[in-house]
């Protein structure tokens, strides 16, 4: 399960970003490694609560600073299924 | 300081018929008719069904998938057209730029990102605004993004600017990018205009003024400038840039030099929104500013292109030109509406249409107007029917005349190529 959690938002990061889907590690920063702007990441946390029904609070949104910060908070949030 | 002389050393376009400006200009010579029914939605509500579509765009040619969602279809093709008119100006390189400073982008558009604004809002209603909302909205529509960003791609940090002035803004970019270079503020200049603007509500309203082409079952014929049959202009889209080079500069590094841009004229007709005043004495002033800014007589130019919408002002602005060109109109002026194949490319059209004048003078050959099979009488003009001609003249005048009664005209000059 929680793998799935990673391997999905490392495909939305990947799309979102044009990234390759390898490069999205759970240690990479968005900013600094993968390219995002402050924008693309309010884009990336729109993606992330339509697709696990989460809701992230614009004042979480900059403690998100790296892939594993996002899965992390999608695990933590995320209602089970 | 002595006067400052401006050569155009890149051209891109990228219209209903073709993704570059080589392409463009064969269908041009060929006479060929880029308008069909439209694809991009279903428009069958619509009286007007018809538009000079661009095909098979790819902009992942020129720039990474993710920038698609961060811009407007007018940005994504102006910032693509520019890759390909700096390739023409041989600047691909940023060693035969100047600094960049002294680089700068003046890109205009009519309309601007209202397809942008159009889906928008549909999500929005849909999911709020907070999920509905991209946060990419704002700069992905606004006009000025689409010289912005090829500012930020190609880094180039002279004047930035956009002149929104509806189917004029790209002859005013142009025009105006001639003075920076003119007044010393530049030495290299980006110029055009970019529009996309083949969308539910912008189709639709223009329909509701009764503006467009309703002639659905016969679409390659429905643009058809100076005759009797004229129903309204189809819609085009896309983009025209020009690369506007100093001359001494362009000379020095060796440049190809296409032609040179030598007079601009800007007025405006102070009279009402859509139409022109019925006598055309603005399109007459303006035309009459650009020659004399030229140091031009009239008998010097030998082919107009005209802003020809295939609408009623068709015949004003044809006896404009009478009027300016007096017996020279008889005597072997050509003046022609390529909108009669790429159809009305509001913001880009004076920028295209522009292209084409310095690709006439540098090829000598003028383009057509398509589909003249019953001239009003009231446009009495040589408007080189059906078929290009094979024909060398000296100057070029090319006619922009945009709601809100702003009017631009440009003259271009031929160029003796260099020795090889």
């Amino acid at each position: 399960m929680s793998d799935d959690i990673l391997r999905k938002i490392q495909g939305i990061i990947a799309d979102q970003l044009d990234v390759k889907e390898d490069d999205v590690k759970p240690e990479k920063s968005f900013t600094d490694d993968l390219g995002a702007d402050s924008l693309a990441i309010v884009e990336l946390v729109l993606a992330l609560e339509e697709e696990f029904g989460v809701k992230i609070p614009d004042e979480k949104v900059d403690e998100i600073k790296t892939v594993g910060d996002a899965v992390a908070f999608v695990k933590a949030n995320k209602k089970k299924d | 300081m002595a006067e400052r002389r401006v050569a155009i050393t890149g051209i891109a376009m990228i219209t209903p018929l073709g993704l570059d400006a080589e392409s463009t200009w064969s269908a041009i010579v060929a006479g060929r008719s880029g308008i069909d029914r439209i694809t991009k939605f279903d428009a069958s509500d619509l009286s007007a069904q018809i538009a000079g579509e661009v095909k098979d765009f790819d902009p992942t040619q020129y720039f990474s998938k993710k920038y698609l969602r961060q811009m407007d279809l007018f940005i994504q093709y102006a910032l693509a057209a520019s890759f390909m008119v700096l390739d023409d100006a041989g600047m691909s390189h940023a060693d035969a730029r100047p600094p960049a400073e002294r680089t700068g982008v003046f890109v205009g558009a009519g309309l601007g990102g209202i397809q942008t604004i159009e889906t928008s809002l549909i999500t929005m209603r849909e999911k709020g605004w907070r999920r509905g909302i991209s946060p990419y909205f704002v700069p992905a529509l606004i006009i000025n993004l689409a010289g912005g960003q090829i500012s930020i791609f190609q880094g180039l940090k002279g004047p930035l600017m956009s002149h929104v002035s509806a189917c004029s803004s790209g002859s005013h970019s142009i025009g105006e990018a001639f003075l920076a270079i003119k007044y010393n503020r530049a030495d290299v200049m980006i110029a055009g205009g970019s529009e996309s603007t083949i969308t539910p509500l912008s189709i639709g309203g223009f329909a509701s003024a009764r503006a467009v082409s309703t002639r659905n079952d016969e679409p390659q014929k429905a643009s058809r400038p100076f005759t009797l049959s004229r129903d309204g202009f189809v819609m085009g889209e896309g983009c025209g840039l020009m690369v506007l080079e100093e001359w001494d500069r362009a000379k020095a590094r060796g440049a190809r030099i296409i032609a040179e841009l030598v007079g601009y004229g800007a007025n405006s007709d102070a009279y009402h929104a859509t139409s022109p005043t019925p006598d055309g004495a603005g399109a007459q002033a303006c035309m009459n500013l650009a020659l004399a800014d030229a140091g031009l007589a009239p008998e010097q130019i030998g082919y107009v292109n005209a802003h020809g919408t295939s609408t009623a002002a068709d015949a004003i602005e044809s006896q404009a030109i009478r009027r300016v060109f007096g017996a020279h109109s008889d005597q072997g002026l050509m003046v022609s509406s390529t909108k009669s194949m790429h159809g009305h490319l509001l913001g880009a059209a004076g920028a295209v249409e522009g292209g084409l004048c310095c690709y006439a003078l540098q090829r000598g050959v003028i383009p057509p107007t398509i589909n003249l099979d019953d001239p009003d009488p009231a446009c009495d003009l040589d408007y080189v029917p059906h078929q290009a001609r094979q024909v060398q003249v000296e100057h070029a005048l090319s006619n922009s005349f945009g709601f809100g009664g702003t009017n631009a005209c440009l003259v271009f000059k031929r160029v003796e190529p260099a020795p090889s």
